[in-house]
């Protein structure tokens, strides 16, 4: 979708608070947990992802990083049918039920090492590109969830790899885990999508096959 | 439009934001609360993990992959084909390194990473990620300005050093190898581990300093 979250290239913001640690406030640190620990109801990290691109505009801008995992969260719980739209505004169960066997540190680690995420899936055709080729980016996008970026559109490029095919993030938002397509890395002048960009600069972008036409 | 007989998620999330007691720390405590009383997390598994992230996870792994590939240079080669595989060697897999990829700094390439679309990072290498990586400022301005981007972190690039600024917008996670230091000759894996900063693998910072 044409969201604020897409934010690429976008001109207006001013410098970067550089010595930003990862965390500022206890509270932080248990929304981090929180996310990692609990399935929370959205099915795949696209449909997680689709769910913060649907925030506010306004709020997506201003809003703390955890408190929009927060919102995405109790969001995902109403979505899934785990919890109501009334018990995820008061924080509440309306019958509260037994927690599952807590994790130590050990099974803590256990589970960040199971969690490689592998997102390779029998290809559906042979790849249409290879690396060296030319190809040039769709030049729209569509209403849904979608990793082409509005500022790498209709853009020319050279396929620098090959991935195989690995899930589709459009349709895996959709809670699809099986339709894959081929994925590439495409390497892109910047000199070709931003004015000002120094002419020796590229930025490179993993791309599935149907972002893509040959050049 | 959904596309399911689900509600929809911006409907949800306007009634969230406007029924939520407004201070983010109480929205994130209605939600534990909540995924606590559905039974869906115990309070003591957010202990363990935030003591995981605290003191077992972060860059000092990222660090040691790094320094490793300095001084190993079959593990530099295994790193750079599959670095998902050679980070498993060292017991550093897991969230998101499945499809990790290492890209190194040369004399004549600075590599730095974004996610312009979210905030995707190799958690598992670097920890969580600073919140200046997950900020709108970065996020819009690495693709599209790297170069002042970086003199804000106070890097330089001498002439003829080409800027590639890697997008994170699919499953790939990517770790920048900087370059090693001069004045390192002889040293081992935990003194050279040491001199590896964080931002010199998000590519934030290029000359790492010999001690």
């Amino acid at each position: 979708m044409d969201g604020i979250h897409d934010l690429g290239g976008r001109q207006g913001f001013g410098p970067i608070e550089t010595d930003a640690p990862p965390f500022r406030h206890d509270w932080e640190w248990r929304g981090w947990a929180l996310a990692k620990c609990a399935t929370m109801g959205f099915r795949t990290i696209d449909e997680s992802r689709f769910i913060i691109e649907r925030l506010p505009p306004a709020l997506h801008l201003t809003a703390p990083y955890f408190e929009k995992w927060a919102l995405r969260d109790l969001c995902a719980l109403v979505l899934s049918g785990k919890a109501t739209l009334e018990e995820a505004t008061r924080g509440h169960a309306d019958r509260p039920g037994a927690p599952p066997p807590a994790l130590d540190l050990a099974a803590a680690m256990d589970r960040l090492r199971a969690n490689e995420a592998e997102f390779t899936r029998p290809a559906p055709a042979p790849p249409a590109f290879a690396p060296g080729d030319r190809v040039r980016t769709k030049p729209r996008g569509h209403s849904g969830h979608t990793r082409l970026p509005a500022y790498a559109r209709a853009a020319a490029g050279t396929v620098i790899a090959h991935h195989g095919a690995h899930v589709f993030a459009d349709t895996s938002a959709e809670g699809d885990e099986t339709t894959a397509h081929h994925l590439y890395t495409v390497e892109l002048a910047a000199a070709d999508l931003f004015d000002d960009a120094d002419p020796a600069d590229t930025v490179l972008l993993d791309l599935w096959e149907p972002y893509l036409d040959r050049a | 439009m959904p596309h399911d007989d689900r509600p929809d998620a911006a409907e949800v999330l306007r009634h969230l934001h406007a029924h939520l007691p407004p201070d983010p720390a109480l929205r994130v405590k209605a939600l534990e609360d909540l995924a606590v009383e559905k039974g869906l997390v115990a309070r003591e598994s957010l202990d363990a993990w935030t003591e995981l992230y605290r003191d077992h996870v972060g860059p000092m792994r990222g660090a040691r992959v790094v320094a490793r590939s300095w001084i190993d240079p079959e593990f530099r080669d295994r790193l750079l084909a599959d670095a998902g595989a050679a980070v498993r060697e060292m017991g550093y897999h897991g969230h998101a390194t499945g499809h990790l990829k290492a890209v190194e700094n040369t004399d004549d390439t600075h590599n730095l990473v974004v996610c312009t679309l979210c905030s995707c990072y190799p958690f598992a290498l670097l920890g969580m990620s600073p919140i200046w990586y997950r900020s709108a400022a970065y996020r819009a301005r690495a693709v599209r300005e790297p170069r002042a981007v970086l003199a804000e972190f106070g890097v330089t690039l001498p002439d003829g050093v080409r800027v590639r600024v890697w997008d994170s917008t699919a499953e790939l996670r990517y770790l920048v190898v900087p370059q090693r230091p001069a004045g390192t000759e002889g040293w081992d894996l935990d003194r050279l581990a040491a001199l590896v900063t964080r931002d010199s693998m998000i590519g934030t910072c290029r000359v790492l300093e010999a001690a």
